[in-house]
């Protein structure tokens, strides 16, 4: 059977409890809000693009349940000194991951610690909790104000 | 209804009229939990009684009603109409036509919004509504209040969840064309007090709406002693068929209401220059209606009124009395709604865990409840916390099911720490 501790791994539990870069940030390049309406979860992510294209910074605010404020968190530390490029890059290979792709290849270096997040895959109705961080990079990183998952 | 003392239900035998029950979840490996369904006023199960109605339906009788003159369309139509009767008779109302089979409370609702609504509220007037509400009792009433420029009015609701009866009192005015209160709040478990809401609001020569989804089957519901002119249920959440509910109405209103759909049924004769509609209560019946789920509602209303309505109540007042007694002894965890007048609902949260988290877990122990905001984000947001976890109970739930959600609130604590 799968453990609940699978999903609900320690880094998880760490990150939900003292999740990094959860502050606003004043000098912000790209915002923006996403919203979960299905469960309520809300936050907004900050991003610090450089002229030559790369994160310098990134953070979130909000409230959410333990996989969507991990998965920021978590988010947020991968996302710095990579290009925009490489980050929506990230993008599809963590959505792979959590929507259990059939062809999506094994975890390695690229996604890091984001593994920690692939028990989602075992939980269809919180899949949506963690990518939301991701739809609002991606939203961000388009330009637009907000985006909401349900 | 019975009006003697309550007898304790047996459990275990009604439990065997629910064959869903008996099942364990996530068994894959045969690791699974007994099912703990504590979600029941998202929606019950549904007794054999009902199942084995619907498939008899379709089995021997399945035909449309109201226009054949064969055998089998005149058993459906005997059989639908027959529901019409046992709901008029459950909820004590003077005339069958004063029932509408509708999908639902929410479609009943709108029915009156759009219907009455269009017809009787004007710029200026008010509709008050209470701060406990369902969307499904505020968003038809937004779109009436846009549509004709009338204001919508809520009266506040107190730390505990009940409504602030002063200020409902205050609220009220000559310009209050309608009073929509829920019987039973679904996120909060409080009972209304609706009969004197609906008194306070003929003093002022209002109208008074019941949504009576979450108390139909478990409170006693007479809505000629309440002296509701609407009254609004949903078949689903009384151990009957999804996709069917009622909408009584009192007949006097009723008739000088427009009708609100239009299509086959609900006239009386056509011709492309005008329409006669029909009478009551097909002129708000449009097109071919649910016609299984009306006959399954009927045998849910019969199965309910076997079990006795008082009956399931006492006993579901036991398991809440039980499960907030654990409750405040668990640490962390905080009820939301602490009415001095509730029935069946326990919603709470657990400090470090969010409930959606909390449905995961308990769930993965077997325990079904609902996590979220329960269609009421306005209570959610009175209350400061983005969602909720709700326990909720019928007539088949026991106090081992109670014991299992403290355990897996147990595990979810130690999981969190």
């Amino acid at each position: 059977m799968f453990d609940l501790r699978d999903l609900y791994q320690q880094v998880i539990v760490d990150h939900n409890k003292h999740p990094r870069n959860f502050r606003a940030m004043q000098d912000a390049t790209h915002k923006a809000e996403g919203f979960n309406p299905l469960c309520g979860d809300r936050l907004t992510l900050y991003l610090k693009v450089g002229a030559d294209g790369r994160i310098e910074d990134a953070s979130f605010e909000g409230s959410g349940c333990a996989i969507s404020t991990a998965s920021a968190s978590l988010m947020t530390e991968q996302l710095k000194g990579r290009t925009v490029d490489e980050a929506e890059r990230l993008f599809g290979r963590f959505h792979d991951m959590v929507t259990g792709a059939p062809d999506a290849p094994p975890a390695d270096a690229e996604l890091g610690k984001l593994a920690v997040l692939g028990g989602v895959r075992e939980f269809p109705s919180r899949i949506k909790c963690a990518t939301l961080c991701w739809h609002a990079l991606h939203a961000a990183l388009e330009g637009q104000q907000s985006v909401s998952t349900e | 209804m019975n009006e003697s003392r309550p007898a304790m239900l047996d459990v275990q035998a009604i439990r065997a009229e629910f064959p869903v029950l008996a099942q364990r979840v996530h068994d894959a490996g045969g690791q699974g939990r007994p099912l703990a369904y504590l979600d029941n006023a998202a929606t019950t199960q549904k007794p054999l009684a009902v199942v084995d109605a619907v498939r008899d339906f379709y089995l021997r009788d399945n035909a449309n009603v109201h226009r054949g003159v064969h055998a089998l369309s005149e058993r459906a139509t005997a059989a639908y109409e027959g529901a019409r009767e046992k709901v008029r008779a459950f909820i004590g109302a003077e005339s069958a036509r004063e029932i509408i089979f509708v999908r639902g409370t929410t479609e009943a609702i709108n029915l009156v919004a759009a219907a009455w609504g269009r017809a009787n509220v004007r710029e200026g007037d008010e509709i008050l509504i209470t701060g406990l509400e369902h969307h499904s009792n505020i968003v038809p009433w937004q779109m009436l209040r846009d549509a004709v420029g009338a204001k919508l009015v809520v009266a506040p609701i107190n730390r505990r969840g009940e409504v602030d009866m002063e200020a409902f009192e205050r609220l009220l005015s000559p310009r209050t064309k309608l009073v929509a209160i829920s019987h039973l709040s679904n996120a909060l478990g409080t009972i209304n007090p609706v009969e004197r809401m609906i008194s306070l609001a003929h003093e002022v020569g209002a109208l008074a709406l019941v949504d009576g989804a979450q108390a139909a089957a478990h409170l006693d519901v007479d809505v000629r002693r309440l002296d509701a002119d609407f009254y609004a249920m949903s078949a689903h959440k009384m151990y009957g068929p999804t996709g069917i509910g009622a909408l009584y109405g009192k007949r006097e209103i009723l008739e000088t209401m427009p009708p609100w759909q239009g299509g086959g049924d609900m006239i009386s004769m056509v011709t492309f220059d005008e329409t006669r509609y029909n009478e009551l209560p097909y002129r708000f019946e449009a097109g071919t209606p649910h016609i299984a789920g009306a006959i399954g509602f009927g045998h849910a209303l019969d199965w309910l009124e076997r079990v006795g309505v008082a009956n399931i109540a006492a006993h579901e007042t036991r398991l809440l009395d039980y499960a907030t007694e654990r409750a405040r002894a668990f640490p962390g965890l905080t009820i939301i709604g602490e009415a001095a007048h509730k029935a069946s609902i326990l919603s709470f949260t657990l400090e470090g865990v969010h409930p959606h988290d909390l449905g995961t877990i308990l769930d993965r122990e077997g325990v079904a409840i609902r996590a979220g905001h329960h269609c009421a984000m306005p209570v959610m947001d009175f209350f400061g916390v983005p969602a909720t976890a709700r326990a909720s109970f019928a007539a088949y739930n026991t106090r081992e099911e109670v014991d299992a959600l403290f355990a897996a609130l147990e595990k979810a604590r130690e999981l969190f720490a």
